[in-house]
């Protein structure tokens, strides 16, 4: 990672991230081992705003390192609410640990820790911007499951307008030279400044469509279309009931078409399909320890 | 052509992109309540623009930023310093790579509108990013 910090996927070089890569594959296969590299280093995790899932697996992968953690969740009902500036809470928590974990409602919220704090931040998402755990999370999910990412046909389905997952995912597949298919309802497309740039900064190959056709796609990566997005809640339920994967749209995919989802689901997949062999969402949730695992020895220098 | 009276001390526009003249006096702060002689010539016919606007504000100088601001929406404007009645100084505007503390992001979630901190864009071809919630906005939109 070139700076100190991981904010963004935009600030990582594809080289840095095949090298992360081989780290968590390394991290993966010593998860219960006893060597224990950070038994003296202090972890912060900082969740301004709740995301209960995303902080256990950080927690869980600070624990597996050996580190303290602290924690601190839903800030806003302690030192923000006396009226602390964001900026004191991150000094006062700089001098109380060796790395930072953020995450914050509002977007820029961890790039500004970063340059406040002197130890390491990893954000763990700044409301609509980035999660870029999340994107490593996915892109070593389909490395793992299709050995590789270059070429892959990828098919993001589902709400890309305003899903965060989504655009930092579109500009790692393009980094990675992926071939996308964008799938999504009438108004709820991917941001049209998004797709060129990740055109014209990578050549990658970008198709949008709303077919609900997965022929030639070896990735399917679904995410949720919110009922809220939609004022008319008759076509927000004819919406979702149109983009929902199920046994009968997937009738004509690849035998070994792999699934992702970034999880938690809610009925946007259908639970038939969470049995079939295809369904790989669960096993890629796992993947968020030892990439975050990855992500911690890297910035802390002791890999 | 309109003839407008020379100012004494101050400074013209020149090489606005026409339509934007209003829009620079606005950057300029310039209201119904300001004190000197200020002068909007618009839709000048010129020989590499086709049409410009040109404006000249008596007694008022522009700093880095004020410039940085007319670059965003007027990037081919040049700018004559008047003293005496004589053009002492002239400059282009030009686009800095970097912004720092010139415009406001407009994104109400993006954190550099709630804490004490200077806003800085990252200028890409027309549009300019904001470091921080990483959006990318078109040079106008930036100019409230
Ligand atoms: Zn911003």
């Amino acid at each position: 990672m070139g700076g100190k910090d991981l904010i963004s996927i935009r600030d990582l070089a594809r080289e840095e991230i095949e090298e992360l890569f081989e780290l968590t594959d390394k991290m993966d296969k010593r998860l219960a081992s006893d060597s224990k590299p950070l038994k003296n280093a202090v972890i912060a995790t900082l969740f301004f705003e709740p995301s209960t899932r995303t902080r256990f697996s950080f927690q869980s992968a600070a624990a597996r390192l050996g580190a303290d953690v602290l924690s601190l969740e839903d800030i806003s009902t302690t030192s923000a609410a006396k009226g602390e500036t964001f900026i004191d809470t991150i000094r006062t928590m700089d001098g109380y640990c060796d790395l930072i974990v953020i995450r914050h409602k509002l977007e820029g919220s961890a790039r500004l820790a970063a340059d406040v704090a002197e130890r390491p931040v990893v954000n763990a998402g700044d409301g609509g911007n980035q999660h870029p755990t999340q994107t490593l999370i996915d892109l070593y999910s389909i490395r793992r499951f299709k050995k590789r990412i270059e070429k892959t046909n990828v098919c993001l389905v589902g709400d890309l307008k305003y899903a965060r997952t989504m655009r930092s995912l579109l500009y790692g597949l393009g980094m990675f030279g992926a071939n996308v298919t964008l799938v999504s309802p009438k108004g709820l497309e991917m941001d049209k400044a998004v797709i060129s740039e990740v055109k014209s900064r990578f050549s990658a190959s970008v198709s949008e469509t709303n077919a609900m056709d997965f022929s030639d796609c070896d990735v399917l990566y679904v995410c949720r279309i919110q009922k809220e997005r939609f004022a008319d809640p008759y076509e927000a339920e004819k919406v979702q009931k149109e983009f929902r994967i199920t046994g009968e749209n997937l009738k004509g995919a690849k035998p070994e078409m792999v699934i992702l989802h970034p999880l938690p689901k809610i009925d946007e997949i259908a639970p038939e399909v969470d049995a079939s062999p295809n369904a790989r969402y669960f096993e890629q949730a796992k993947f968020g320890v030892p990439i975050r695992m990855a992500v911690i020895m890297k910035l802390l220098g002791k890999a | 052509m309109l003839t407008v009276e020379e100012i004494e001390s101050g400074t013209v526009i020149d090489h606005i992109r026409h339509g934007k003249g209003l829009r620079v006096l606005e950057i300029l702060e310039i209201a119904a309540e300001y004190h000197s002689r200020v002068a909007l010539v618009m839709n000048v016919p010129s020989n590499k623009m086709g049409r410009k606007d040109i404006v000249k504000v008596e007694g008022k100088l522009l700093n880095e930023k004020l410039m940085d601001k007319i670059a965003l929406i007027a990037p081919d404007a040049t700018v004559n310093l008047i003293q005496n009645s004589k053009v002492i100084e002239k400059r282009h505007v030009k686009l800095h790579s970097k912004l720092v503390g010139v415009v406001k992001c407009p994104n109400p979630k993006c954190i550099t509108n709630t804490e004490n901190i200077e806003s800085v864009f990252i200028v890409e071809a027309d549009k300019a990013r904001c470091a921080f919630c990483e959006r990318l906005f078109k040079s106008e939109e930036l100019i409230e």
